[in-house]
């Protein structure tokens, strides 16, 4: 069984949909879609403290995805734009749930299943800690992050990142990032 | 010292650089997706700002939220600013929170553990 982008969909979109893109992430679309998100009544009437964790984490996946994603493979059931990416933004249930999804080439999976591990195997303190670390010390490259995307995420969801590698092809694999807010 | 003024937008925070009342405030959200283009002017200004501080400069950092990119940058700007309480002139930062902020709050620490100026948080009511 090869990779159906469809199922991965409707898994994705369990629960209220608030939100739903795929095409080029570029700078005016973040913009338009946390226009979007601030509208939903779902979020308006959350405490102040989770709306804007969803809102900084939201904007976190999408910038995490402007400045990492490529041209989906010629053969992918999905628009041909250059930056293309996918996310998704439901409430299921008690939390919000951010999915992401990607085509990466393969030679990038190892590096990319390596720091999200990194991340997830650390406590709360080292998270905070690593965070200092890397912002005091770093060098950020000029495509902003400096590494800290991922371990912004988990500290303020407070949650492990869920995700998962399906192969395409022979060349390509795609990449699904989970959050959960509650 | 020319005083700069930036009107907030969707994802820059609202900034005014003020020399002659020793006043450097930024408020709102900053999330732009490249924050070093959008902090240069201002880490530029605080350069200058440092070769003649006002005998006491006030920091107010009243955000509402930021991403990663900005984080650093505002690393950056303490860090003038820091050079400049060094050097003899008083520097003092406030840092505003709302109440259930958990996260605004913790940003703050970091900054508090990083930088050797006098921080005060500011709790605000919703």
């Amino acid at each position: 069984m090869g990779f159906e982008l469809k199922t991965w969909y409707s898994e994705k979109k369990q629960g209220e949909v608030l939100l739903e893109y795929n095409g080029s992430i570029t700078s005016e679309l973040i913009t338009e879609a946390l226009a979007s998100i601030e509208k939903s009544l779902n979020l308006k009437n959350e405490k102040n403290r989770v709306r804007k964790k969803v809102y900084n984490v939201f904007v976190e996946c999408l910038q995490n995805l402007y400045h990492h994603v490529d041209y989906p493979p010629l053969t992918a059931p999905v628009k041909q734009q250059s930056n293309f990416g996918i996310i998704i933004l439901s409430k299921d249930g008690t939390f919000y749930r951010i999915s992401t999804g990607n085509f990466v080439k393969k030679e990038k999976l190892n590096y990319i299943k390596d720091r999200i591990d990194q991340v997830n195997s650390l406590s709360d303190e080292e998270v905070r800690m690593l965070y200092r670390d890397i912002m005091s010390n770093e060098e950020f490259s000029d495509k902003g992050g400096g590494g800290l995307g991922m371990l912004d995420i988990v500290r303020k969801t407070g949650n492990k990142l869920e995700y998962y590698f399906y192969q395409f092809d022979e060349e390509y694999i795609f990449f699904s990032l989970d959050t959960y807010i509650s | 010292m020319e005083t700069i003024i930036r009107e907030g937008t969707p994802k820059t925070p609202y900034v005014r650089l003020d020399g002659e009342n020793g006043l450097v405030e930024i408020k709102g959200r900053s999330i732009p997706e490249n924050s070093v283009e959008f902090y240069k002017p201002i880490i530029d200004w605080l350069e200058k700002f440092g070769d003649q501080p006002s005998d006491e400069t006030g920091v107010n950092i009243q955000l509402e939220y930021f991403n990663t990119s900005s984080s650093k940058c505002i690393l950056d700007i303490f860090k003038r600013l820091e050079l400049i309480h060094k050097k003899g002139n008083p520097v003092e930062i406030n840092w505003y929170y709302e109440e259930d902020d958990e996260d605004m709050f913790e940003a703050g620490e970091d900054y508090q553990s990083i930088i050797n100026i006098p921080f005060k948080m500011i709790e605000m009511e919703e």
